[in-house]
């Protein structure tokens, strides 16, 4: 079975992931752009595992699993924390740790 | 090969310990510092006379006994370069010590009279005795780096007594001067003693003296020249004069025992003991006469035009001085007669400057000839001991410089015609401008400012006085057998005799000299004696005189040539250094600030912008990957 249907599939949701970072001023759609550039990722991983039959790959995408779960928790709460100061989640409104 | 003894160091370590304790005694001792320092000097001249007699007693033994030796510690010792400090007394130096602590100590004893009513005399006796100390260091030196530690300490010594009056600036600035104008001789100093190692691996008289005769004649030269312009600094010759002149701003006896007696014969000293370096190079020699006879006339041409006492002195002793030079670039055949003439000089001098000093003292420190006159009536040992000197120093037949400066004329005849003429001129010269001296200030009328009243000075000045005179007119004597001469030999050389040019005699050349110093004497008598003299100089003169009561613009030549191209050349390094190296350290700085204050708007605080560089630079570092892979 060929690998390049996972891999433009893993390309696209990476693209989207990353326009959605770049272009979405929301937090929380940013950090779910972000999930989705990382489980691109994982796609790519186990496709390539996949292909040359070991298990490498693989245990990439569990650590990335693990770092993702991580980063949400860490992530979430200092989203939680702005909103609250700031009745906001825009991220361009966060901008004062400047020159 | 040197009699070895153990207290030669005494000579130098009184005057020296005295100075030490003067200094750091403050005003406890200011009630007897005068008596100590005078006492040290007194003692300093006593041990060196107990070292010149122990010298004379051995004159008919060997060799061993021509002088005396000390050697105190090694002062300097790296690795091959070992300096030991040593003390050395033989006939040369022997001469030199009994001038310096005989005549110093009669300077002393003067000055306790002279700075009688100066609150500052114990800072003044202390500093007299740290120049003796400093002096007897040079000429005792057995090395020429022991010699110029004396060197740099009489410098010193100089500069803290020409500004002795601190308070006024134009002595200041004088101190400085002499001090700057020094400093230029001392590089010829050091730079010799550097060439001596480098050449010999030792710079002690002995060592140079037995390295001398296999160097080549281009070290040889360079060594005399350097020598002859260290001479130049401290003697006061042409082209390093211009600061002896403007150093009688000092008090008189600083004037007598320093410019007069010692210290400016210095010069003289070291081309004599350096009599090994002058035979191996014609041309350095030649250049110590050319310079030796320029300075005599030079000297003589200014002592004319002066109204100031001290500086018509001043610009003699320079002129005596070239004399000496003169003397002793001539060679072996005139050595003795140049430190003959320095001892006779020594004597004459001293007693012309403290007689100056005493006429000073009783005219309010008046020193403007001009505003003297008849004083020989109210100052009569004064004047007679200042005749004493004046007859001595124009060489009347009899007194001591007749002698000294006969044989000199003599020796610059036998030498060369015009070397010899220009001796003789300056023979007359000399005997112009001190016969005008004299009658400004003893004879003719009196001009004396209206709160002036001279009068006799105090026994403790007039001894002294008395002593030198005696001296000045008996000092002859040394030249009786052609004693000094055979003293001498053994350390610059036998001196052949040379037969006179032209078919002279000795006889008639000392005839010769004699017409000259009378026509000097007389034109001057026609001058000064028959028609009144003015309070004020007259502004009409010829521009002779004009140059000669500027100094023959030594100084103007220094401003022009030396001191504006310095200046220059220092305001355009400070421009250089504040638009060149500042400017291009500054830029730099302001650029690194400038581009940084740019560069960090780049950290604008938005998340979005920052993941998109990151994205960008992540596209990048992707692109170079594949770029090297598939290149």
């Amino acid at each position: 079975m060929s690998i390049t249907p996972f891999l433009v599939l893993s390309g696209l949701l990476f693209s989207i992931g990353a326009m959605g970072v770049l272009v979405r001023r929301n937090a929380i759609v940013v950090f779910m752009c972000v999930e989705l550039m990382l489980n691109a990722s994982n796609l790519a991983f186990v496709t390539f595992a996949r292909q040359h039959g070991n298990l490498d790959g693989q245990i990439a995408a569990f650590f990335v699993m693990v770092v993702a779960a991580a980063e949400v928790v860490v992530g979430l709460a200092i989203i939680m924390t702005i909103f609250r100061t700031r009745r906001s989640a825009s991220v361009d409104d966060a901008s004062l740790l400047k020159y | 090969m040197a009699n070895s003894v153990s207290w030669l160091y005494l000579i130098i370590a009184i005057p020296a310990a005295s100075a030490a304790v003067l200094l750091l005694s403050g005003k406890a001792a200011d009630a007897w510092g005068h008596l100590l320092g005078t006492g040290a000097s007194l003692a300093s001249f006593v041990v060196a006379m107990l070292a010149f007699v122990k010298l004379l007693g051995g004159e008919a033994s060997s060799e061993s006994a021509m002088s005396l030796h000390q050697e105190l510690f090694s002062w300097i010792e790296v690795g091959g370069f070992d300096v030991t400090f040593g003390l050395l007394f033989d006939r040369l130096s022997g001469l030199f010590v009994l001038l310096i602590t005989g005549v110093g100590s009669l300077i002393h004893i003067y000055s306790i009279g002279y700075m009688a009513h100066d609150e500052r005399r114990r800072r003044f006796f202390a500093q007299l005795n740290l120049f003796v100390a400093a002096m007897l260091m040079l000429v005792l030196a057995d090395d020429y780096l022991t010699l110029f530690l004396g060197w740099e300490g009489v410098g010193l010594a100089s500069y803290l007594l020409i500004g002795f009056f601190q308070q006024r600036t134009s002595a200041a600035v004088a101190a400085k001067k002499a001090f700057v104008v020094n400093r230029v001789g001392d590089m010829g100093m050091a730079l010799s003693v550097m060439l001596m190692f480098a050449t010999f691996g030792t710079s002690t008289f002995e060592g140079v003296d037995s390295g001398m005769e296999q160097v080549s004649s281009g070290t040889a030269t360079a060594l005399g020249l350097l020598l002859l312009l260290a001479a130049c600094g401290k003697s006061a010759q042409v082209p390093l004069q211009s600061w002896l002149l403007d150093a009688m701003e000092g008090p008189t006896p600083v004037s007598a025992l320093i410019h007069a007696a010692t210290m400016v014969t210095a010069g003289v000293y070291l081309v004599t003991r350096s009599s090994f370096v002058y035979e191996q190079t014609e041309l350095a020699s030649t250049a110590v006469v050319i310079v030796g006879l320029v300075t005599l006339l030079w000297g003589a041409i200014i002592g004319c035009a002066k109204d100031d006492i001290k500086k018509g002195l001043a610009g003699s002793t320079m002129s005596q001085i070239g004399y000496m030079m003169l003397a002793a670039g001539i060679g072996p055949a005139a050595y003795s007669f140049a430190i003959f003439h320095l001892l006779t000089h020594g004597f004459f001098k001293a007693n012309l400057f403290l007689g100056a000093g005493s006429v000073m003292h009783a005219m309010n420190d008046e020193v403007d000839m001009r505003r003297y006159g008849a004083l020989r009536a109210v100052m009569p040992i004064t004047f007679v001991t200042f005749a004493c000197g004046y007859l001595a120093i124009i060489g009347f037949p009899g007194f001591s410089g007749f002698w000294s400066k006969d044989k000199i004329i003599e020796a610059a005849f036998a030498e060369n015609v015009v070397v010899g003429l220009g001796a003789l001129l300056g023979a007359g010269i000399t005997a112009f401008y001190m016969t005008r001296m004299m009658i400004m200030t003893f004879i003719s009328e009196r001009r004396w400012a209206k709160e002036a009243h001279p009068h006799e000075s105090s026994p403790v000045m007039t001894v002294p006085l008395m002593v030198l005179a005696v001296a000045s007119v008996f000092g002859g004597v040394l030249l009786f057998n052609d004693w000094i001469g055979n003293w001498l030999e053994p350390v610059v050389g036998e001196g052949e005799h040379h037969e006179l040019p032209l078919g002279l005699t000795e006889l008639a050349l000392t005839i010769m000299v004699a017409v000259v110093v009378l026509i000097g004497a007389g034109i001057a008598v026609r001058m000064y004696q028959r028609d009144s003299i003015a309070t004020a100089p007259s502004a009409d003169v010829s521009p002779l005189t004009t140059a000669a009561r500027r100094d023959l613009y030594g100084d103007a030549f220094n401003e022009v040539a030396l001191m504006r191209p310095g200046q220059s050349l220092t305001r355009g390094l400070v421009m250089f250094d504040n638009r060149g190296i500042d400017g291009a350290v500054n830029g730099v700085a302001a650029m690194v600030g400038g581009s940084s204050g740019r560069i960090r708007r780049w950290q604008s605080g938005f998340v979005r912008a920052y993941a998109l560089s990151m994205l960008g630079g992540s596209a990048l570092v992707v692109l170079a990957l594949v770029a090297v892979r598939l290149a």
